[in-house]
């Protein structure tokens, strides 16, 4: 696999930051989308050889991190429920609910499998034909289409005990909701790569055209984020307001049709709950009628008590961009890796566990 | 002859005695396990090495090599971290019901080869065989007798600042070929398991240098859980560098699928060497020289600072902490 070294290669990162250095004269602040970027970012000390002028936020494009405290708890539920199998992805076990997890649930004896990919989830169903395997659909629309594609495998394939339970998000709602509460101000939006693999870049037009805040969608390499951020400053000393692609060997303006089609087929848009947001209209996924007997929510009566957040805890601000970790009083003291309270510090694509792991010593 | 390990293979009667004997002491054929006594005897003098570990690797066969051969390897380079010539291994396996012979002879022979590379001897031995579900086929542990020589100190409290750090291959090899075979993951990659016995390696080391002041052997946590704990037993700073660490390409491959950070990822046949500067060219010499070391390379540096703390200067000049790895990503690796 090369793609790697090339856009690690040091010297083109060197370059791109004099650019940088050179060409950017105002005071700004980028805000990236993605928890991929984020990770990126402090792995590579990207922040630290910026300018100051320029401020990077971290914004709410961690799946598991915006799932609500009530959703948590009703994948847990689900768990409970006799002859059930939840399968996930493994960044979802350690997730704090209200009063379990499923990591927890799982070592009190519910049937709980990390899974890589909703084929394994399949499998899992065709083995178990006498139990009902639930997959929890998690993620933005990187990760939606698989999920509508298991469901289409399942009815073609007549596996009839695989569910989902649909906790899929649109990121476009997301950012429209930041930028309309007029909480913090942007003049730079980094896109989020992998799904505007899927999306295409045009879903953000809206925000150059409305918001008049520049936009470029990067990929995920150091070099990647370099030549966005180039990008951004030279927008934003033009006064330009576009959407622009730093991620041409992954995206296209008009997206991946297919994944595209293969969404809108199984899922129409639902409002949905967002940690830290409360409910973003159209946010969500529901699956459509055709396919009900596949969705979770309608085979099984899942029953949660009122979720309770965990108290002290800012990863709702976090993930707005109102506070950084370390405006939050329990982190690194009582919310580090090995116990966490919210689910910024245990994904690994949360904002706090990257302050933590990569953070320098002034940031600890 | 049964083709499976029944429940009284490990009872301790006929059917036991005939495994054994068969088997392991026909197999691992040595003077000292032939004498079938209860307990090895044998002869040793000067300042011993001992340790033990368990092995429930999943896959029992993987790219490179198998649950035998790591259970010998893991051994040996835990006695070569004190610079300990490695004499005596012990070998017990706990067996799921149902478990093939075949496969087990498999082991045993693996387990033959590795202990003949690295010029050890398996002594003594126990067999359990439990339920079916009560083990996941088979686990193995074993303990190691090794000999320090004369002039020989070496312990994870010894690195001092102004030492050079040396890492004596690629990392992360072994971690990522045991998950390429994980079931639901199976990616192809032709990459193959780092396990190696590296007790000669060190041995050859020695011999250039007795300034060597730590080993250790960079397995589950990987490079970066090894380099903090040296860090803190020394209560010293170590400043790594990230473009001279060397990395397969098929691992940052897999790395990149799996989300993983090689620095992370476990090795079964690395060393990290903490030596005094003088000596660190001639110590990566001899390395080189060596079948497990021809990929050796000086990484860093020790240093005063906050003790315990390791720090790298990425490949974009910016530099970053590197902590202990939190939690269990990979299980059962080793």
């Amino acid at each position: 696999m090369k793609y790697t070294t090339e856009f690690r290669n040091s010297e083109i990162a060197q370059a791109l930051l004099t650019r940088i250095r050179q060409g950017s004269r105002k005071k700004v602040r980028f805000m990236e989308f993605c928890g991929g970027h984020t990770v990126a970012i402090f792995r590579y000390g990207i922040r630290q050889l910026l300018p100051k002028n320029i401020e990077m936020i971290s914004g709410p494009g961690c799946p598991v991190c915006v799932t609500a405290t009530a959703d948590i708890d009703k994948a847990i539920a689900l768990s409970q429920i006799k002859g059930v199998i939840v399968t996930t992805y493994g960044d979802m076990l350690k997730i704090p609910g209200s009063r379990s997890s499923l990591q927890k649930a799982r070592a009190d004896g519910a049937d709980v499998r990390m899974v890589y990919s909703t084929l394994d989830a399949l499998q899992i169903a065709k083995e178990n034909p006498t139990k009902s395997v639930a997959f929890l659909g998690i993620g933005f629309e990187t990760t939606a289409p698989t999920v509508a594609a298991s469901i289409i495998e399942a009815q073609e394939q007549e596996i009839k005990n695989y569910f989902v339970l649909s906790q899929n998000k649109l990121s476009p709602p997301a950012i429209k909701a930041i930028l309309q509460s007029g909480e913090i101000k942007l003049d730079g939006l980094i896109c989020p790569g992998h799904v505007s693999a899927i999306t295409g870049s045009r879903v953000w037009d809206f925000i150059a055209r409305d918001h008049k805040i520049p936009c470029v969608v990067a990929g995920f390499e150091p070099v990647d984020i370099l030549q966005c951020i180039n990008m951004l400053v030279n927008q934003v000393e033009a006064k330009l307001s576009k959407v622009e692609i730093a991620y041409g060997r992954g995206v296209i303006p008009q997206g991946n049709q297919i994944a595209l089609n293969i969404m809108s087929q199984v899922y129409e848009p639902a409002n949905a709950r967002w940690r830290g947001f409360g409910v973003i209209p159209g946010s969500g996924l529901k699956i459509r009628k055709a396919y009900r007997n596949y969705d979770a929510e309608v085979r099984f009566e899942i029953k949660t008590k009122p979720a309770a957040e965990p108290k002290g805890c800012l990863c709702g601000e976090v993930l707005r961009g109102v506070n950084t970790p370390l405006d939050c009083k329990l982190f690194g003291k009582v919310c580090n890796p090995e116990t966490p309270v919210g689910p910024c510090m245990v994904s690994s694509e949360g904002t706090c566990s990257a302050y933590f792991l990569y953070g320098d010593e002034f940031e600890r | 002859m049964n083709d499976k390990i029944l429940l009284a293979h490990g009872s301790g009667g006929k059917l036991a005695h005939d495994l054994i004997t068969k088997n392991f002491i026909t197999a691992l054929d040595n003077e000292i396990l032939i004498r079938m006594d209860d307990a090895a005897v044998f002869t040793a003098s000067g300042r011993m090495a001992f340790t033990t570990d368990s092995y429930v690797v999943s896959p029992i066969f993987f790219p490179g090599g198998d649950i035998g051969r790591l259970a010998v390897c893991g051994t040996i380079n835990d006695l070569s971290t004190s610079g300990a010539k490695p004499f005596y291994l012990s070998l017990a396996f706990i067996i799921e019901e149902g478990f093939a012979i075949n496969d087990l002879q498999q082991i045993i022979a693996s387990i033959k080869t590795t202990a003949d590379e690295a010029g050890v001897k398996i002594v003594t031995g126990d067999t359990k065989v439990v339920n079916r579900g009560c083990a996941d086929k088979i686990f193995i542990n074993t303990a190691g007798i090794g000999v320090i020589p004369d002039g020989v100190n070496i312990s994870g409290s010894n690195a001092q600042p102004g030492d050079k750090v040396i890492i004596t291959g690629t990392i992360g090899d072994h971690g990522i070929a045991v998950l390429s075979q994980r079931e639901g993951l199976g990616f192809t990659t032709q990459l193959k398991s780092d396990v190696a016995p590296l007790g000669k390696m060190v041995a050859h080391m020695l011999e250039v240098s007795r300034n060597i002041h730590s080993l250790r052997d960079p397995t589950r946590g990987g490079l970066a859980s090894t380099l903090n704990e040296l860090a803190q037993q020394s209560e010293v700073s170590i400043r790594i560098e990230e473009n001279k660490i060397p990395v397969r390409d098929e691992v940052n491959g897999g790395c990149e699928m799996l989300g993983l950070d090689p620095l992370y990822v476990a090795n079964e046949g690395k060393m990290v060497v903490i030596v005094v500067p003088e000596d660190a060219r001639g110590v990566l010499k001899a390395l080189q020289q060596n079948v497990y070391g021809k990929n050796a390379a000086i990484i860093g540096e020790v240093i005063t600072g906050r003790p315990g703390r390791v720090v790298m200067k990425t490949t974009l000049g910016s530099s970053r902490i590197i902590d202990m790895l939190v939690g269990e990503p990979l299980p059962r690796i080793c």
